[in-house]
């Protein structure tokens, strides 16, 4: 079996910015987001996921503008996620270089947006952002829950079964952030992944908690994740893509180098 | 100036394929196009697609473009990616069964439910990210490494009538035909597009080609 595991960037962009908030801390800068793509491109990233944070209809313009100069140099798949809503900004997204679109909101809002999108676009470009936080006490059954508003708003939904709705409504890949994690640099919840991996069809990419290339395999190897994504840590040049592949190679795990 | 042809039917995103060739060969004239007269009139032509089978093939029909594919197919240089790979064979068993344009014979079938890999792990359908083909002889492959790894995505594959139309086998567990060629024909069902360095050159490869294997 020779298919690579995946490793995704991912790029916070905030108004034409790559940003990362890191916790307690204010939002830092971590350049422009062409010239970062270019230099993951550079690195070996498998794909490139951009989070459009701002996402208000007035700022569009600018992360349409991000995705084709970024289309137009850089052949590998590239994904955008943030305020997707209606079947137009896929289609502006698309028509802009992007090859997939992450629906996280819309799609609690309105299931059928899912199934609408899979239908018009196809599975292959529709990547559901699953944010989940777990809800179970100490020492009952693991126990997950979607949240919206960047993990602000409950839903009352159980991660697992929404995960296999979506699969079932036309997701072709889960992106799956645990809202524990996220920011922490403590690793990805495990747990939280496996789960979910074992539960849907389509490939799972692991996101929320990276702190070391340790984190990055271990998604893999005991997450079960089909990718792994991660922002911080290669933006301030902490580890380069290409050492987390071959960390991750070290370990077993079939990378594209 | 050599040109070529990217058939526009309205399936998928045909904005990577074309930035791609351009990147690819910028001396050549890259045109998107849907009527017969360009796409009959260029030196090469790419047939890209994504999305559903039937949809596809409906689409051809709409825009009257299944004979100029087979005018095409006897005459130049032609690259089937993907869907438009799926295409060019019998018939596909997606959709509850779909005939396809028949002009590379064998079938088009969905991976099987349940794979699993040598240590047990299920394998993820649809089949998505960076796989490695194994080549057979072919002027495509110019300048490409041997095992090189590609972008796939995908849930169905080609099982051509012939094994002499099998251009490169990949593993999703079992090898498959992720390459076909017959004369000026060449067909992949990975993304050239998207598939960096190795994807351009082959994209490369096939804008110098001249039909001949």
């Amino acid at each position: 079996m020779s298919l690579a595991k995946r490793i995704i960037p991912c790029l916070d962009v905030d108004n034409g910015r790559v940003v990362k908030g890191v916790k307690f801390v204010d939002i830092r800068d971590a350049g422009d987001p062409v010239e970062v793509a270019r230099r993951y491109d550079r690195e070996g990233a498998d794909e490139i996921t951009f989070l459009d944070i701002t996402a208000t209809h007035d700022n569009r313009d600018t992360i349409v503008h991000v995705v084709e100069q970024v289309a137009s140099e850089v052949f590998i798949p590239l994904t955008v996620g943030g305020g997707i809503r209606k079947l137009e900004d896929i289609r502006c997204m698309l028509n802009a270089g992007a090859d997939k679109v992450g629906i996280n909101s819309a799609a609690v809002f309105n299931p059928e947006f899912v199934k609408q999108a899979a239908e018009k676009f196809g599975s292959q470009c529709i990547v559901v952002a699953i944010d989940a936080k777990k809800v179970s006490l100490v020492g009952e059954p693991d126990r997950w829950e979607i949240f919206t508003h960047g993990g602000r708003k409950e839903t009352g939904i159980d991660a697992i079964e929404w995960a296999i709705k979506m699969v079932d409504y036309g997701a072709g890949e889960i992106l799956l952030t645990s809202m524990d994690r996220d920011g922490t640099k403590i690793g990805f919840d495990l747990e939280l992944t496996r789960a979910v991996s074992e539960a849907v069809a389509v490939p799972i990419i692991a996101s929320g908690g990276v702190g070391n290339l340790e984190h990055l395999a271990d998604g893999v190897i005991k997450g079960k994740a089909d990718a792994v994504l991660a922002a911080s840590i290669f933006h301030f040049a902490e580890y380069s893509v290409e050492e987390a592949k071959q960390h991750m190679r070290d370990k077993g795990i079939e990378v594209r180098l | 100036m050599s040109s070529v042809a990217v058939i526009d039917y309205g399936m998928g995103n045909l904005h990577s394929i074309a930035k791609a060739l351009q990147h690819a060969s910028p001396e050549v004239d890259v045109r998107v196009v849907s009527d017969k007269q360009s796409i009959l009139a260029a030196d090469r032509v790419v047939f890209p697609g994504v999305g559903a089978i039937r949809d596809c093939m409906h689409a051809l029909q709409t825009a009257e473009l299944v004979e100029v594919i087979a005018q095409v197919a006897d005459s130049k240089p032609l690259l089937g990616v993907c869907l438009g790979m799926q295409a060019l064979l019998s018939s596909s068993e997606e959709n509850g069964g779909t005939d396809c344009l028949n002009l590379i014979p064998g079938k088009v079938i969905h991976f099987e439910k349940d794979l699993q890999d040598e240590q047990g792990q299920r394998l993820k359908i649809p089949h998505m990210g960076w796989n490695k083909v194994q080549q057979h002889a072919h002027p495509l492959w110019q300048d490409i490494a041997q095992d090189s790894r590609f972008y796939f995505v995908h849930s169905y594959y080609a099982l051509p009538d012939e094994s002499d139309a099998i251009a490169a086998t990949t593993e999703y567990p079992e090898a498959f035909a992720c390459a076909l060629a017959k004369d000026n024909v060449f067909a992949v069902q990975f993304h050239p597009e998207k598939s960096q360095a190795v994807g351009l050159q082959l994209l490369k490869n096939f804008l110098h080609w001249d039909g001949q294997s």
